[in-house]
């Protein structure tokens, strides 16, 4: 048998069973841990009521109702009607959808960035690192809060997906620095050593054997991102530096409710409910996950 | 020790430039400080609007690289330039920086202190009532927005001022502007008004270390130095309080210096809200007025404030773990 015959041989064996036996325990593991169903039936409503809400709902999304201005929650209007008469519950649901979108976009993407960064920079050390991390404290030291808001007049004009884009490039510098602490300790190990000396190329072990043996940091890490995208987006949105209309999120929604919280409660605290809801699911997820993935807590409960 | 404090200190000061010159230029090329002239009434002239940006090294016509060789040549003698309207940055700093300083650091005593302290308590009492408590609290506040808590205990502090018939707390400016009374009523007045914004702004801080550190406390209870030291005689507290929460210290300090920058985001949300006049919010109003080198001047006091907070935290972690002070 040639080498790379044998390797071959080894390796997909040893994917099958590995990834069986890790998938089948991670669900497991995440089914007995009650936090995580809780929060994720919550999430999984939550998008069932986002995408399917909008068409129970008798208006459509720009109509406005000339008979009913600022009116409280009735049978016509489930979440009552805002400034200029457009039903608040339809805009809601469309603001949820896109608050959700924002939040798993921005996550991943994240999270991506954040991998590839610390992984680099964990696996190269010397320059690559010095060059890496240098770049990663100069993007702690800026503040993203301002960052975002004075690149506020590029973005206007170009739609959510940037907007995301730029969210996710502000976030991933504590992440970056965790991946990097550990590739350092991972690319120790036999099996990285065993894949090296049988020639696999340095970008093929980290994406292949180092990246894959922290996806449980990574996979807690995108689940608390997904919540912290979705409060700096609120945060932006309400200064109005968010997102722009015709767009909405919860975010924009709750800026403009804020302002008359007091007078018409129903444009504040239903958006502002959802927002928390939704955010508590998250965190409650990733929580569970954390405890759920981390051998370290195991002990713990 | 010394010399690593010193070497520190040193990229510090290179991020913290880089930082203020990224914010610079980004604010430079993105705002537009013609239209803020443009759009006065009465509108000025052609030549008036030319002279008035040529003065104040905001005229877009000038290329971007001498505008900025302008401001870095200001900034190393230690002038941040001029506002919009003419004032000098550093006074406005001046003026500003300690509202926000005052406010953060109260804040962050507050909720940091408040945060490891339950975060520890109910690590010893793991899911006792405290510890359930302290949890959904926690969880509660990590999933309100900065905004949203804000505003909810402007509403609240209405509220209550209606039921009492007084006015207990306030909720807009940082003291009232016509008051006089001797040293002690100002006090009063000004501890009045910072009730709300301080609070504000360590529950977030509060929910977030009391998670931390409650994870941070498990990892070391089980440990074999927190047994021996109990073994050794020590009683439960001094076990708790010397060994065990001593260690459980040391990676809470390392999270505080990321948290800063959230931090800062969140003083900015609350010093708009509360209308207190301080950095946060004067960087919300340059924005929008197009004002390119207040911009680049609160980023530089922000990125001050962050490596001051992670200087802060490597003097801390020495004197927290003795094999760092040793090597």
């Amino acid at each position: 048998m040639s080498m790379s015959a044998e390797r071959e041989a080894v390796a997909s064996d040893a994917a099958v069973v590995e990834i069986s036996g890790r998938w089948a325990s991670l669900a497991r593991e995440l089914l007995a841990t009650r936090r995580v169903v809780i929060g994720l039936a919550i999430i999984v409503a939550l998008i069932a009521m986002a995408w399917l809400g909008p068409l129970f709902s008798p208006w459509e999304f720009d109509e406005r109702d000339f008979t009913a201005f600022r009116s409280p929650p009735s049978a016509d209007h489930w979440f009552g009607t805002g400034n200029t008469g457009r039903d608040i519950f339809h805009l809601t649901m469309v603001g949820l959808q896109k608050s959700i979108l924002i939040g798993l976009c921005a996550a991943l993407a994240t999270t991506v960035i954040a991998a590839l960064v610390g992984a680099f920079a964990g696996y190269y050390l010397g320059f690559t690192d010095r060059a890496l991390m240098w770049f990663t404290d100069l993007f702690l030291v800026l503040p993203q809060f301002l960052i975002l808001a004075i690149l506020y007049p590029v973005l206007r004009d170009q739609g959510w997906v940037v907007f995301v884009l730029l969210l996710a490039s502000l976030m991933w510098m504590v992440t970056a620095k965790m991946v990097r602490g550990m590739t350092i300790s991972l690319k120790e190990r036999e099996y990285v050593l065993a894949a090296r000396f049988m020639g696999v190329s340095h970008g093929r072990i980290i994406l292949r054997h180092i990246l894959p043996n922290m996806s449980s940091l990574l996979i807690v890490d995108a689940t608390i991102n997904v919540s912290s995208a979705i409060i700096l987006e609120t945060a932006l949105s309400y200064f109005g530096f968010g997102v722009q209309p015709p767009d909405v999120t919860l975010g924009s929604l709750i800026a403009e409710g804020a302002r008359q919280a007091l007078a018409f409660p129903w444009t504040f605290w239903f958006c502002t409910g959802l927002l928390i809801v939704l955010v508590l699911a998250v965190n409650l997820v990733g929580d569970g996950l954390r405890d759920a993935l981390d051998p370290h807590s195991k002990s713990r409960t | 020790m010394a010399k690593f404090l010193i070497r520190r200190l040193l990229s510090y000061l290179v991020l913290i430039f880089l930082a203020s010159s990224i914010a610079y230029l980004i604010a430079a090329t993105t705002l537009s400080p013609r239209s803020y002239f443009e759009q006065q009434q009465p509108p000025p002239s052609e030549q008036a609007i030319e002279r008035q940006l040529d003065k104040l090294n905001l005229n877009d016509e000038t290329p971007l690289a001498e505008r900025y060789a302008t401001w870095v040549a200001g900034v190393a003698v230690g002038d941040f330039g001029q506002t919009i309207t003419d004032e000098s940055v550093n006074e406005a700093i001046a003026r500003k920086a300690g509202v926000t300083l005052r406010l953060i650091t109260a804040g962050t005593l507050i909720g940091a202190t408040v945060g490891v302290a339950v975060g520890a308590y109910s690590a010893i009492r793991q899911y006792g009532r405290f510890d359930r408590t302290a949890t959904v609290a926690a969880f509660f506040l990590m999933a309100v927005p900065a905004v949203v808590v804000a505003v909810t205990l402007q509403v609240t502090a209405v509220w209550i001022n209606d039921v009492s018939g007084m006015r207990l707390l306030e909720y807009g400016g940082e003291y009232s502007a016509n008051l006089d009374g001797g040293l002690w009523a100002t006090v009063l007045d000004r501890v009045q008004h910072a009730i709300l914004p301080t609070l504000s702004l360590s529950l977030s801080l509060f929910a977030v270390f009391s998670r931390y550190q409650r994870n941070m406390m498990l990892d070391v209870l089980g440990s074999d130095f927190v047994r021996t030291a109990m073994a050794k005689g020590l009683t439960r507290r001094a076990a708790m309080l010397k060994h065990a929460l001593r260690t459980a210290l040391i990676p809470t300090i390392t999270y505080f210096t990321f948290t800063v920058g959230i931090l800062m985001a969140n003083a900015t949300f609350t010093e708009k809200i509360f209308g207190w006049h301080g950095m946060g919010a004067w960087v919300v109003d340059s924005i929008v007025t197009n004002d390119v080198n207040a911009v680049a001047a609160v980023t530089f006091f922000m990125a001050l404030c962050v490596m001051a907070a992670s200087f802060l935290s490597d003097v801390l972690y020495a004197w927290l773990d003795p094999r760092v002070r040793v090597s």
